[in-house]
């Protein structure tokens, strides 16, 4: 019953000489969050970048449901015409937010469903509210998002990525960038996706919501998967002396 | 002795409000086709089509780099000949300042659309959104906005530019102004008022443009 869901095969992806991904596979099922960790540089936003079909993997094969995707030597194998469709699957939440400045929250939720989901403008906006609704910013709904903080840039940004229905939520450091007392607010509308049965690829450096919600947790060290399983087991008892390393420099994060 | 004014050579009103609806008309035609053919150029530059960006190039050197005033003259005067192209001289004459504000604001449009986060492009990548969604819904809105004091000052110099158009026979302010002046031997006066003339229909045009800014800017940052 556990088939996999979000499949990663041989992924690949080089720089010139520089391999920022070696060999990543990976798979995870329906309804489930992994969480994925490592030190900075270690390719874990590529990996997702990659997934998103932001950055044009190496080599690899992509799975999501029945869509699929094969990429060799730095090409779409068969073209490019799937890649609309597989990225249709997933939507990211990027660490700098990126909401559109020129345009309200309303329209920042609402702008994409009108235009690749061709919905009207009343239909996209009553979506959009009711998503601003669900993480507790309606009334931001008329506001610019410079007038909001941090924390509700980044929820706003969850909102637009649910807009679009995806299929998988992807989160690149989605809390990195902000001020440790806006972080919770962010976590929680996390928290609460993944309790809704929301597949979720998370990179983060919060250990405790890794541990609290994640169903698998990732470890990345140049490059490579180098451990994978339950997060309790992998930050109880690392394997590896790379996780090793890196969990004494995150014990202080760790709650007991 | 002193030089004695004498301001009522220039009492003449028809003459001036035809020249006035000769240049406005000029300068706003010129400069709207202009920025309108600039930012197809400026999309031309930042496109991954080699001959396209070379086309531009070639386009915006020879634009930004020889005097409107010889770009006027060889609209009106060598097109038709070298070309075989009779064009009626009203559109003749404004070719070569349309193409100047091209040339020009193209730079501009490139520069600005370069400005824009490149991040605001995977964001809309990731949602789905084409090339040209992206650029018309996200990336050119911004960037009009961060462009409008470059813009106006391009439009200003188009404005004034207008005068040039008097060399080939456009009953512009300054064609007035020559043509008064000629009539009377006051060039003093006549210039003077001309140039009153010219400020104060560009005076306002700036000051309301620097207005836009403000508010936009009040409600972004």
């Amino acid at each position: 019953m556990s088939t996999p869901f979000i499949t990663i095969e041989n992924l690949s992806k080089s720089y010139g000489d520089f391999k920022a991904l070696t060999d990543v596979s990976f798979s995870l099922e329906e309804g489930k969050t992994a969480a994925i960790i490592g030190s900075s540089g270690c390719g874990k936003s590529t990996f997702l970048r990659c997934l998103n079909l932001l950055e044009t993997p190496t080599e690899a094969t992509f799975r999501i449901g029945d869509k699929e995707v094969f990429f060799q030597n730095e090409k779409q194998v068969d073209g490019e015409k799937d890649a609309l469709s597989f990225r249709r699957e997933m939507a990211m939440v990027f660490q700098s937010f990126d909401l559109f400045p020129h345009r309200t929250v309303l329209n920042n939720v609402a702008l994409a469903p009108m235009l690749v989901r061709k919905m009207e403008r009343e239909k996209a906006e009553s979506l959009a509210l009711q998503l601003l609704e669900r993480i507790g910013l309606s009334e931001k709904a008329k506001s610019y998002p410079s007038q909001l903080s941090g924390g509700q840039q980044q929820r706003v940004a969850i909102a637009r990525a649910l807009a679009m229905e995806p299929k998988v939520l992807l989160f690149d450091e989605a809390t990195s960038a902000l001020d440790p007392e806006l972080v919770g607010e962010v976590l929680d509308v996390m928290k609460a996706l993944a309790e809704d049965g929301r597949t979720m690829v998370v990179v983060t450096h919060e250990l405790n919501f890794a541990l609290d919600v994640a169903d698998v947790l990732v470890f990345f060290d140049q490059g490579k998967i180098t451990e994978i399983g339950p997060p309790a087991e992998l930050l109880g008892n690392p394997q590896s002396d790379r996780l090793k390393t890196f969990l004494t420099r995150y014990h202080h994060m760790l709650k007991n | 002795m002193g030089y004695e004014y004498d301001w009522s050579v220039v009492l003449q009103p028809s003459v001036w409000l035809e020249a006035i609806y000769i240049t406005l008309v000029y300068g706003i035609g010129t400069t709207v086709v202009g920025l309108i053919l600039g930012l197809v150029l400026g999309l031309m530059l930042i496109s991954s089509f080699g001959p396209a960006r070379w086309f531009v190039q070639i386009f915006i050197g020879i634009f930004r780099c020889t005097p409107a005033l010889i770009q006027i003259l060889w609209f009106y005067y060598a097109f038709p000949i070298v070309l075989g192209i009779n064009f009626p001289p009203w559109l003749a004459a404004g070719c070569g300042l349309t193409f100047y504000m091209a040339a020009f604001s193209a730079e501009i449009f490139r520069g600005g659309i370069q400005s824009i986060d490149k991040r605001q492009w995977s964001a809309s990548r990731s949602l789905c959104m084409s090339y040209w969604q992206t650029m018309r819904h996200v990336i050119l809105p911004q960037t009009f906005r961060r462009m409008t004091p470059a813009i106006v000052n391009q439009a200003i110099i188009q404005f004034k530019n207008t005068s040039l158009l008097s060399i080939v026979a456009v009953h512009d302010l300054m064609y007035a102004a020559n043509a008064l002046t000629a009539e009377t031997y006051r060039p003093l006066e006549v210039f003077t008022f001309a140039a009153v003339i010219y400020i104060v229909i560009i005076w306002p045009l700036a000051t309301w443009t620097n207005h836009i800014e403000r508010q936009s800017n009040k409600r972004l940052s």
